[in-house]
């Protein structure tokens, strides 16, 4: 029999058993959805993740006090101050680097920023006039902090685009404006351009001082959170990490690297733990929705071994009628496959679905990659045939006078 | 063009061992019109399904039109069954959810005859069986008797060189069992081989030859005037 007709008799047969179809497809519905919308959901927090941390330069190392661990106690990173303000100098001052080109730091701590009857609670950065090239942050109004502003500790502010509209409204101008800031007044000289990110590391909802303000007049502290430096170019990176790190403990009176009381990582180092990390989950949660896939699999198994067993007779009948084993094998494999497939195509359009809803939510990048819709529908009809060729492999292996006495 | 030669068959249910055919050995010509009897146990179906390829004996020769059937296998006994043997159920044996054409279309469809010609074919032969108002009819819808004549022009459609008919009329009341086996004398006029098992002397003795089979053994071959 025509492959064809085979194909048109199962789908009669699926539609004749409407319920039934539908509930034996569930499964493979659910699963491929929930593999579909981790998949794109992982694809998505990698790139958005990714973004950030390239919108922050690729020749960028970061240096941070701790993280390093000193005996049995492990210190935890940002809360140490062993990152002053003299080794920023010390650095900028010595002719030992060769292989640096900028080098800035910043202290950065949240606090009650408001202006009129608006009260927001932000992250308020401290930094040296360097971080803005550092950072790849541009100004979209007024100007840049100056070594003035610095050498007098001006009370003087660059908002990020965020809080200056938080702050100030939609459409208005804050340039020489006055804020308050923990009971200071300052002065609004800039808006920095938006980065279009968002979440705890946004660089859109930020506050920036110049560095000695924040870390005397507000704050009053004498340590940094983060030093910045660039290499001259991406080739020189590890000599620039040794130069610096060897200068560092120097600087801090330390002898080997097990010692340090700081750690340096380039933005390469964050983007690949980071990339690792979300790559594991992804993983992690697609091999979790993968097991639902097989459960439906073994569902769709059961099913169809109950189809073989009540239509034993008929199997019987078609036997004895002429039908070969292979066109019985066919039938009921077609069948899985039908069933199989329709739930693939259902799964990726839920699938789909959930992940745009989703990253909505989340205000993630959506990216749909079609090779991994292609391998969903393609794995689904596998299973059809992994799991349908058992049942129909049975099905075929019927006697026709054992089927037909059947009852 | 048949010839069956000692042909023995027992069933193994554990370590018991039930003979039920014993050096059965006969042959039917073509055209003739074979009538087996016997009593309830007797192994007449047995026998039929050897004689339709769906079953094969434990040990003796079977030859249909020159083809040694025990030797072949599973997809070759699907070819006879499909093409030289017209096989005739008891109960029927017709798709439920098929249409009266569509049942008659089955075998023709395995042996991969074109579609259109498929349909032709079908009709002509529930016109001879007279159901050329029923083509569209499910199952459900039709008398036994109908259903039985279904099962005849799904039998007959694939021209084959013998129809074997195992009680055909053993569910059916007198009015259409007579029905049926004027069907199958018209067929048997028209040059068809046909053996058919009753339990009904009445049939048996308007078929030209009997057989008798009691306890798997053959006691008599009577040919009828």
């Amino acid at each position: 029999m025509h492959i064809i007709e085979i194909f048109e008799e199962s789908v009669d047969v699926l539609k004749n058993n409407k319920l039934r179809t539908a509930l034996s497809i569930l499964g493979i519905i659910i699963g491929i959805g929930s593999v579909i919308a981790l998949m794109t959901l992982g694809q998505a927090s990698q790139a958005s993740v990714k973004k950030q941390i390239q919108s922050l330069g690729t020749n960028l190392l970061t240096v941070r006090p701790g993280a390093q661990s000193s005996g049995f106690i492990r210190m935890s990173s940002g809360d140490s101050k062993n990152l002053k303000n003299e080794d920023i100098d010390a650095i900028k001052n010595s002719n030992r680097f060769t292989t640096i080109s900028q080098v800035g730091a910043e202290y950065s701590s949240r606090s009650q920023v408001s202006y009129e009857r608006n009260n927001i609670n932000v992250s308020v950065s401290g930094i040296t006039p360097e971080i803005f090239s550092l950072r790849n942050v541009q100004l979209e109004f007024g100007r840049e902090f100056t070594q003035e502003d610095m050498g007098s500790k001006n009370k003087v502010a660059i908002l990020g685009p965020t809080t200056a509209e938080d702050l100030f409204g939609t459409g208005v101008n804050p340039i020489g404006q006055t804020i308050r800031i923990n009971g200071g007044t300052y002065t609004v000289i800039g808006v920095t351009k938006a980065k279009g990110s968002s979440g705890p590391f946004s660089q859109d909802e930020i506050v920036y001082l110049p560095l000695e303000t924040a870390q005397k007049v507000l704050f009053g502290v004498s340590h940094v959170s983060t030093i910045y430096i660039s290499a001259k170019s991406e080739d020189v990176m590890d000599a620039a990490r040794n130069q610096l790190g060897y200068f560092l403990l120097e600087q801090h009176g330390l002898k080997s690297p097990e010692e340090a009381d700081f750690s340096i990582s380039s933005q390469e180092d964050i983007l690949q733990t980071i990339t690792q990390v979300t790559q594991t989950f992804t993983a992690l949660l697609t091999g979790i929705a993968a097991i639902s896939l097989l459960v439906g699999g073994i569902g769709i198994m059961n099913i169809m071994l109950v189809t073989v067993t009540e239509r034993t007779t008929e199997i019987g009948l078609r036997k004895a009628l002429g039908a070969k084993r292979k066109s019985i094998i066919y039938q009921f494999l077609i069948e899985a496959i039908i069933l199989t497939f329709i739930g693939g195509l259902i799964g990726v359009c839920i699938g789909l679905g959930a992940s745009f809803i989703l990253t909505k939510s989340m205000s993630l990048p959506l990216v749909f990659s079609a090779p991994s819709i292609i391998l969903a529908v393609v794995v689904a009809a596998t299973i059809g045939i992994i799991f349908g060729w058992y049942p129909a492999w049975k099905a075929s292996k019927l006697q026709p006078i054992e089927a037909l006495r059947y009852e | 063009m048949i010839e069956v030669k000692k042909i023995c068959k027992s069933y193994q249910n554990g370590d018991n061992v039930t003979q039920v055919l014993f050096d059965i050995s006969f042959k039917i010509e073509k055209g003739e019109y074979v009538a087996i009897i016997g009593p309830s146990g007797s192994g007449k179906s047995t026998l039929m399904h050897i004689l339709g390829a769906l079953d094969v004996p434990t040990s003796g020769e079977y030859i249909l039109n020159g083809k040694n059937i025990e030797k072949l296998n599973d997809d070759a006994l699907s070819d006879i069954r499909n093409s030289e043997i017209g096989f005739i159920f008891q109960s029927y044996n017709l798709l439920p959810r098929m249409t009266a054409l569509r049942n008659v279309m089955i075998p023709m469809a395995y042996a991969g005859v074109p579609k259109s010609k498929r349909i032709l074919r079908a009709k002509e032969y529930l016109d001879i069986v007279g159901l050329s108002d029923k083509y569209n009819n499910l199952p459900n819808q039709l008398s036994g008797g109908q259903k039985q004549r279904v099962a005849i022009a799904r039998a007959l459609s694939m021209e084959p060189s013998i129809l074997l008919a195992d009680e055909p009329t053993g569910n059916l009341p007198t009015s259409q069992s007579n029905e049926i086996i004027q069907l199958f004398e018209e067929l048997n006029k028209k040059g068809h081989t046909i053996i058919i098992i009753t339990h009904n002397d009445e049939i048996a003795k308007r078929a030209n030859r009997v057989l008798n089979l009691v306890d798997g053994k053959i006691i008599s071959d009577k040919k009828n005037q």
